[in-house]
């Protein structure tokens, strides 16, 4: 069990976009009775969502953010040393998206620009390779993007999913400081459950054909989803990860010496109402403490923790504010770290 | 053992009142639903420090089956 320190490292601005385009989820009916969808959407806690159209990419997300971040801060361009985008939903399978980013956001040639294929956990680890890199002297500023579009991803006939998954894309620029202090991240993997959140086909083991866009029906449920839809076997990552995540967070708090009470903020993956209303309970937080974002976003996947600071904590960031973050999900991959954030510039949420 | 499992079973049922009997098929109670199963999941965790995995669960249809497997895996 190894864990990561950083010191004099930290989120300098943050800033989100997210569609204009607004998902009632008592009204997405489409493919279920309303009664039932009314049960569903109460008890998953998530009432709205936003959604792309079709041409809309993470890309064109986490664009909008950068661009609205620069500007706010008024940040030299010429100053940003590396570019990192988290997701598993990029433009192309090649090249990386990132790369066609430091194109569009006018960064010079010079910018190391690389994705990072991950999902609920991808913030951490986002910044963890961030945080890494720029530790080197001559580095300025990198700027770590992280987007999503999971309205692509599932079969809106497919209950398991169907009301959980939403769209945003955020933008962070991190540098280091004399006001910024320890960071400290827990890793973790188990490929062994690979399989219970997983496209199986349209990648090079199950390339794409015919079949696998095929819609079928899966279950004795009636739920209907393609070979090249995400598939996720909710009950199964919720039995490992109630025993993982608070054994993980427990972990950091231990090796980090911080008394959990000094905590301001617990940011927590927002997979479902369900399991944060667990984790608060588990590990016996005030509510007050553990900002949600999952009523009117959803489930975004990677970009939930951030887009849960921009939307819910930006105008309580003032000073100096410890941090835990926790996230957990597709890989199996669960994540932790400890932060603070000073004086932490949030901009405007941006709608496109 | 026996009425530790069926008091887990109707937490998540949040019906304490309910009659539960050992030839039950929990599916079919009208309170039973995705979410009751993850309200199961997280008790039989919190109780017994016992993980159900579906492949297993699936095969699981009466309340006396489901107290074998918990008892089996203590």
């Amino acid at each position: 069990m190894a864990y990561q320190v950083f010191n004099k490292t930290g989120i300098k601005g943050l800033a989100a976009a997210v569609p204009k385009n607004i998902i009632n989820n008592y009204e997405y009916t489409e493919h279920f009775p309303k009664e039932s969808v009314i049960e569903v959407v109460d008890k998953v806690g998530i009432k709205e969502r936003r959604f792309t159209d079709n041409k809309t990419c993470s890309s064109d997300l986490c664009f909008a953010a950068a661009e609205k971040l620069l500007a706010d801060m008024n940040i030299d361009k010429s100053e940003i040393d590396l570019l990192v985008f988290v997701s598993q939903t990029p433009d192309y399978r090649m090249p990386a998206t990132a790369i066609t980013l430091q194109h569009r956001l006018g960064l010079p040639n010079s910018t190391i620009a690389f994705d990072v294929n991950m999902g609920c956990s991808g913030f951490l680890y986002g910044m963890s390779i961030t945080y890494s890199i720029i530790q080197q002297p001559g580095f300025r500023k990198a700027l770590l993007l992280d987007g999503e579009t999971r309205s692509k991803v599932y079969s809106p006939k497919d209950r398991m999913t169907a009301f959980l998954f939403g769209d945003a894309g955020v933008a962070a620029i991190i540098e280091k400081g004399e006001k910024y202090g320890k960071t400290y991240f827990s890793l973790n993997s188990d490929g062994s459950r690979s399989s219970l959140i997983q496209i199986n086909a349209g990648g090079y083991r199950n390339p794409s054909s015919v079949e696998t866009v095929t819609e079928k029906v899966v279950d004795e449920h009636g739920n209907i989803r393609s070979e090249e839809h995400g598939y996720m076997n909710g009950p199964d990552v919720f039995n490992f990860l109630i025993r993982e995540v608070p054994k993980d967070i427990s972990g950091i708090i231990n090796y980090s010496g911080i008394p959990i009470e000094t905590i301001d903020y617990f940011l927590f993956h927002q997979a479902n109402l369900y399991m944060n209303s667990y984790l608060v309970k588990k590990l016996k937080l005030d509510t007050d403490k553990v900002p949600m974002s999952i009523e009117k976003f959803g489930n975004t996947s990677s970009v939930s923790i951030p887009l849960t600071i921009v939307t819910q904590l930006q105008h309580k960031l003032n000073g100096r504010k410890k941090m835990l973050f926790s996230g957990f999900g597709v890989g199996l991959s669960w994540a932790s770290a400890i932060t603070d954030l000073s004086d932490c510039h949030i901009s405007d949420l941006v709608e496109i | 053992m026996e009425s530790r499992v069926i008091d887990a079973l109707k937490y998540a049922l949040e019906n304490e009142e309910m009659d539960v009997k050992l030839v039950d098929e929990f599916r079919e109670y009208a309170e039973w639903d995705s979410l009751v199963l993850l309200t199961l999941i997280a008790k039989l965790d919190e109780e017994f420090q016992v993980a159900i995995e579906m492949v297993e669960f699936k095969n699981i249809r009466t309340v006396e089956d489901l107290i074998k497997a918990v008892e089996s895996k203590i």
